[in-house]
């Protein structure tokens, strides 16, 4: 049924669209700089994401001064951050160490990496001699620098929904695509199941998923079972949707043609049936994304989710979860406006492409 | 009668559903590796009859799914059983569902109360400037996660101390009057229902707009403009009654929504809510606790679904049993 009402997909035209639009536009070109700078997050993080300083913990953003003592113009330079405790109301201060400047370099040389697993260098975009401390957003608790760790932590963030659609959306078509076709019984029992998944709380379901993982695995396999639980979260209610567009579309004549020629009925579902729906998909996937990455940070949050030494952007929010941390330290809260402004302008730009393959829909 | 008939009818239709849902549930919590009685097993006090006792009592030794059957059964006699800590599990839920209830039903009722008249507002302003404003604040209100907008919250609460931090009630609740007690457990309220409003409204205003939009473009509309009714007649007469349906049906869904984003809400505001008591039997591995919580929150679902059907069924007699 949805079907009709959607234009034939055309990525110049979407494309075309999503630049007209100002939101869009803006979002499009936020999304490409947090995506470059997780990309390129080993050469623009002066740390690695477990470099750790344990004097150095909850320091706060370092100071750079462009104007030294005397009221002249000088390079950029940072004092390191001294931690003291005061005895007289029992809190622990922070005091600039002004005995030595330390300047900010440019292609600084710091710990090695691999660019993409491949290019080798230690060259960081900015940085400071090795006793000095560069930390743009302060530190955590183990005094690891928390502007690293969000660009490190982003490419966990930003990245596990995409993959999840790609298990979660394939599954979705398929499934739906047989219950549609097929009918009658088997499309009654696969409907029935599909409903039982939806109609579990779905925060219920992914924490009890997530719980049942073991603790003692490599961060590898614990990320990829995680994209494997939100793809479990999100298929059922999307191939409720693809069936539904599958029960019309099977009906045209190019089906029955099709059929008459006897291609395998796999075939027809998955080369004459689904291409139909290319348009909803593609407005699904985009709508989806944000969800997916909300999904992640809220199990992070909870300690369900990537474990430590990782980062991920929910997982670096449960230090804000003690009240101490939230009010004076709210460097800590970072990663909550990087997932606010990632979702919005995931937000912005499926909202224009729906704009653009469903001109009916005026839901904005 | 012909309303009880259908009632009935979906009753009878979600009981397969149920059976579903418990059967996966609970395959997929025996799966889990955390040890029930871990904590008891440290205890060097507790001797191994107890343990045993324990083993017995929570039907430990036996295969899942004898274990599954033995749970349906007496779930079905109302018996709950009895959590990992010795409470029985039906007093720990009766603690919370009226909690959940409260929060969500006072967040239910204020976005419908704001989130449709402001739906309105946009679709008769469509493309002015006051829509546009109302479409990117909703926008806004859709991408913060709602444990981000908790801890912000949480924050103000903390500095200006206008608010209180967390819980439902004072630690003097007790000694309080009856309509102290009320102002206070309103004053907790607050900051919870402010963080699940702000998200509910955004995505039902929005979805009201979109609706009372397309029925604006609809024949038997520009008939009635045509027919020289007066403005007001066509968008409150006659559009909005059309435009308000495929609401009904999304405030059953919205329950089950809400259930799922107060969870994280109850977790930051330390709100004694079902929630919270899903993650912590989750962390524990306390089957009998979270099979039941799980199955409060499906009943509660199918039934907010079923209440917005009937009322549906109330408001358009055309709806098909």
């Amino acid at each position: 049924m949805k079907n009709e009402f959607l234009s034939v997909f055309s990525f110049k035209e979407v494309f075309s669209q999503l630049i007209k639009d100002k939101f869009a536009l803006i979002a499009l070109i936020v999304l490409g700089i947090l995506y470059l700078s997780v990309a390129f997050a080993d050469f623009l993080a002066p740390y690695s994401k477990d470099f750790s300083d344990r004097t150095q913990s909850y320091v706060p953003p370092s100071q750079i001064f462009t104007i030294d003592e005397k009221g002249h113009f000088s390079k950029p330079y940072t004092y390191n951050y001294i931690r003291e405790f005061d005895e007289e109301t029992y809190e622990i201060i922070y005091k600039l160490d002004r005995s030595k400047k330390y300047y900010l370099n440019f292609m600084n040389k710091g710990e090695p990496y691999k660019l993409f697993g491949l290019i080798g260098s230690d060259r960081h975009l900015v940085g400071v001699e090795p006793e000095g401390r560069l930390f743009l957003l302060g530190t955590d608790i183990n005094g690891r620098d928390n502007f690293s760790r969000l660009l490190f932590g982003g490419r966990i963030s930003l990245t596990i929904g995409f993959l999840a659609l790609f298990i979660s959306f394939p599954l979705g078509m398929i499934y739906g695509g047989i219950s549609g076709y097929f009918g009658g019984k088997i499309d009654n029992i696969m409907m029935r199941f599909a409903e039982a998944i939806m109609s579990i709380p779905s925060f219920y379901l992914l924490i009890i998923l997530a719980a049942i993982l073991p603790s003692n695995m490599t961060s590898v396999q614990r990320f990829s079972l995680i994209v494997i639980i939100l793809a479990f979260i999100g298929w059922a209610g999307f191939s409720r949707v693809v069936r539904g567009m599958v029960l019309s579309i099977k009906t045209q004549d190019f089906v029955k043609a099709a059929e008459s020629y006897g291609t395998p009925k796999l075939r027809i579902i998955t080369k004459h049936i689904l291409p139909q729906t290319i348009s909803y998909i593609i407005v699904a996937i985009t709508l989806s994304v944000p969800s997916y990455i909300l999904s992640e940070s809220g199990l992070s949050f909870l300690g369900l989710g990537i474990q430590q030494p990782d980062a991920s952007w929910g997982n670096m929010l449960k230090e804000a979860q003690e009240y101490i941390n939230i009010v004076s330290r709210p460097w800590l809260l970072t990663p909550g406006f990087l997932i606010f402004v990632a979702v919005l302008s995931f937000n912005l730009i499926g909202d224009t492409i729906r704009d653009v393959l469903d001109p009916k829909s005026k839901v904005r | 009668m012909n309303l009880l008939i259908y009632v009935f009818k979906r009753i009878l239709q979600t009981i397969p559903l149920i059976i579903i849902v418990s059967f996966l549930s609970f395959f997929i919590i025996r799966l889990s590796p955390v040890d029930p009685l871990a904590e008891l097993k440290m205890n060097p006090a507790i001797s191994q009859e107890t343990l045993d006792a324990e083993i017995q009592r929570l039907g430990l030794d036996k295969p899942v799914i004898v274990q599954y059957f033995k749970w349906g059964k007496s779930f079905l006699k109302g018996d709950l059983g009895v959590s990992v800590t010795g409470e029985k599990v039906a007093d720990r839920l009766m603690e919370r569902i009226p909690n959940t209830l409260l929060l969500t039903g006072f967040v239910i009722l204020l976005t419908w109360l704001v989130g449709i008249p402001l739906g309105i507002f946009a679709a008769l302003n469509w493309k002015k400037p006051a829509d546009r404003i109302l479409t990117v604040l909703s926008s806004i209100g859709m991408a913060i996660p709602s444990f981000f907008f908790a801890l912000l919250l949480l924050i103000f609460a903390v500095k200006t101390g206008w608010f209180p931090t967390g819980g439902l009630t004072s630690f003097n609740f007790s000694s309080l009057t009856p309509l102290g007690k009320i102002t206070d457990v309103l004053w907790h309220l607050v900051l919870p229902v402010t963080v699940l409003f702000t998200l509910s409204l955004s995505g039902l205003q929005r979805q009201m707009r979109g609706n009372l939009l397309d029925v604006l473009e609809s024949d038997y509309v520009k008939f009635a403009r045509a027919k020289g009714l007066s403005e007001t007649k066509v968008v409150y007469k006659h559009a909005l009654r059309n435009a308000i349906n495929p609401m009904i049906t999304l405030l059953g869904f919205e329950f089950s929504s809400l259930l799922s984003g107060a969870a994280l809400t109850e977790f930051v505001f330390q709100y004694p809510g079902l929630g919270r008591l899903v993650l912590e039997a989750v962390l524990k591995s306390d089957i009998n606790l979270v099979m039941a919580s799980l199955m409060i929150g499906i009943i509660m679902l199918i039934l907010g679904n079923l209440i917005a059907d009937i009322l549906l069924k109330i408001v358009d007699p055309r709806v098909r049993v």
